[in-house]
């Protein structure tokens, strides 16, 4: 017979959690960051740095629904450029500009439904799929855009100028979708079924869950988030080239293992790659105001990436039981 | 009958045909595809890729992936390159231990993130694909290594050949394939990579060590990413920190698994992954020729692997049971 263990306290159940952990180094990232320059005490200089991983993060959102599921996709950043580059190329030959749009978002969805006819339909493990998607997705990029970078309309320029309220406008948008992936991770039978498909798929089968469809829908909203997320970064940078967005897949990944999300599903929150997502912006930014080299910044990032996925194991190894 | 019926199965064959197509479809079109010096042009692009691709080979039928390859291999390429620069008077062949021992150390580390801390490799190799990269051009000062600093003895082992005019890369890309061959077919521990790879559980009952096997499987596929990396100077004369071995993990993937590497473990020869090295040189050299540019590579790499994830599915549904590959 296995002992019955206590229940945990109240204040354990709350301090001991992965997003716990992601606040304090956030603020401790704050703090250092603020040593190194009185700048990080002007929040409109954080809200600005903020816009350059504002895509990112966007996707990073969408990407820990997916990693809950027991999936991963690592294929979005390629997705970002292959439809900004469909966009940009159609609007340039003369295509009207809504069609345009409609051609990158249908783009995005379609890329989305690749992997997910892959994952779902033929059973391969999304790893791997989405490894070569990741490659095939950059490559028609590649083929689409050549070396040239593509100009889009002056008036199509420039989101990250736009200011609500004095945030700028990815900003906005990156805190409506968490809120609103949020509360339907959170708070919908939807969100909670993401949960027990991640925890045990095939418990989940038999306890009536349509856990393809899930999947399926998951995989539809990366792609189309991924699209629009391209689309964001074209309108930031004026022109898209084939390498728009490269390496992203490192960023989206590591905000969602900082924010806690369990490599293997199951378990993490919206809340955590929110915060996660804000930790690595002043994380990066606090490593480009102190003069270090993109290249340290590589560096850290992947030490961030293993330390936080260890981290996070461990955090839950001691709470599972 | 049986035999016959049994070469035909053969994964390998399948691969051997397809090969043969191509270098016939692509000769009828463009007749000089098929002479001998476009025989060398592929026979000079093969050796890297073919080396990392027997590490990366042990490593998917040990149930893992290394993604890092790429990094390491320019790791290694920039740490040696340096020794050359710094240090003239070093016999050229203390850069081969230099390189190899550098890879190796490096996939050690990503083996023991992977077992130490029950981590799945992809995310290891995720993150030290970047770090491996990062650190290349920390140590390097984000300077290149240029041509007059690697020795001309460690140049022309990409020029010069001791017979038939083959040079002697190719060689050492062939000793690394008997040698992994022999490995895997003929030794316990060979054997032992397969069997953790098919069914670690069932494995680890048996008496395998399975986080010694894992340690050193990724420590081969440092190793021979090291080696890669020597050879790389060897066939470029510089190091660049940004561009050596850059992207080289997919084509080191879509080269495997097109060579019949199960993604679920357990299966793959060395047969095989040669194979499929050579059908992606064949593709590269194929490609300037029929006036496709080279910036359409990349996606076919990815078509690739796409296409044999789906041959790998409709073999695996012949009879073998599909096993979930990142949970077991």
């Amino acid at each position: 017979m296995q002992e019955v263990t206590p229940a945990r306290p109240l204040w354990h159940v709350i301090l001991v959690r992965p997003e716990t952990m992601t606040f304090v180094l956030l603020i401790a990232a704050v703090v250092v960051a603020s040593q190194l320059s009185p700048y990080f005490l002007d929040i409109s200089y954080i809200l600005r740095s903020f816009t350059l991983s504002a895509e990112f993060a966007i996707v990073a959102l969408v990407l820990t629904m997916v990693i809950i599921a027991g999936e991963i996709d690592l294929s979005p950043a390629a997705n970002m450029a292959l439809s900004a580059c469909l966009f940009a190329w159609a609007q340039a030959s003369g295509i009207p500009m809504p069609v345009a749009i409609g051609i990158g978002l249908l783009a995005g969805l379609a890329m989305g439904a690749l992997n997910a006819f892959m994952v779902i339909a033929l059973q391969l493990p999304s790893i791997i799929v989405t490894i070569g998607t990741l490659t095939l997705f950059r490559g028609l990029a590649q083929i689409i855009a050549g070396d040239k970078s593509i100009r889009v309309p002056d008036w199509f320029i420039g989101i990250d100028k736009i200011l609500v309220f004095g945030i700028p406008m990815p900003v906005v948008i990156f805190v409506l979708a968490a809120f609103v992936l949020g509360l339907i991770l959170a708070g919908t039978i939807f969100g909670r079924q993401i949960y027990q498909v991640g925890t045990n798929e095939v418990a989940a089968r038999y306890a009536g869950i349509r856990t393809r469809r899930i999947k399926l829908v998951l995989f539809l909203l990366m792609g189309l988030v991924a699209a629009v997320a391209g689309m964001m970064t074209a309108s930031r940078l004026g022109s898209v080239r084939y390498d728009l967005g490269l390496g992203g897949e490192l960023q989206m990944v590591l905000m969602a293992m900082l924010g806690g999300t369990y490599i293997f599903g199951g378990r993490g929150t919206i809340l955590g790659t929110f915060l996660a997502a804000w930790l690595l912006v002043v994380v990066s930014t606090g490593m480009t105001v102190a003069n270090l080299l993109p290249a340290i910044q590589l560096t850290v990032l992947g030490v961030l990436l293993i330390v936080a996925i260890i981290a996070t194991n461990f955090i839950y190894s001691r709470t599972q039981r | 009958m049986n035999i016959v019926r049994g070469i035909l199965m053969r994964r390998e064959t399948g691969i051997a045909l397809m090969i043969l197509l191509l270098c016939l479809a692509v000769g009828l079109y463009k007749p000089q595809f098929l002479t001998m010096n476009q025989l060398r042009v592929i026979m000079l692009l093969v050796p890297l890729v073919m080396i990392v691709a027997m590490g990366q080979m042990l490593v998917l039928v040990a149930r893992h992936v290394d993604l890092s390859v790429g990094s390491m291999l320019g790791l290694s390429a920039m740490l040696t390159g340096m020794m050359f620069r710094d240090l003239p008077q070093i016999p050229w062949g203390v850069g081969f231990i230099v390189a190899i021992g550098t890879g190796a150390l490096l996939g050690l580390a990503n083996g023991a993130l992977v077992t130490i801390f029950k981590l799945p490799a992809i995310i290891v190799t995720l993150g030290t694909l970047n770090l491996y990269r990062g650190l290349t051009f920390i140590v390097s000062d984000a300077r290149q290594v240029d041509r007059q600093f690697v020795p001309s003895a460690v140049k022309a082992m990409s020029q010069t050949s001791p017979i038939f005019g083959i040079p002697w890369i190719i060689f050492m890309a062939l000793g690394v394939v008997l040698a992994t061959y022999w490995f895997t077919l003929h030794t316990r521990v060979g054997r032992q990579i397969f069997a953790l790879g098919s069914n670690p559980s069932a494995a680890a009952l048996r008496g395998v060590k399975v986080n010694q096997i894992t340690l050193l499987v990724f420590s081969i596929s440092g190793a021979l990413s090291g080696l890669a990396g020597i050879m790389y100077a060897s066939r470029w004369g510089f190091v660049n920190p940004s561009n050596t071995g850059a992207g080289f993990e997919f084509q080191v993937i879509a080269a495997v698994v097109i060579g019949g590497v199960s993604i679920n473990g357990g299966v793959g020869t060395v047969p095989g992954v040669m194979l499929g090295v050579l059908l992606l040189g064949c593709v590269a050299a194929a490609l300037p020729l029929l006036g496709i540019p080279g910036t359409a590579q990349g996606a076919i790499y990815g078509a690739i692997i796409l296409i044999a994830l789906l041959i790998d599915r409709s073999v695996r549904q012949q009879g073998i049971a599909s096993l979930k590959w990142m949970r077991a």
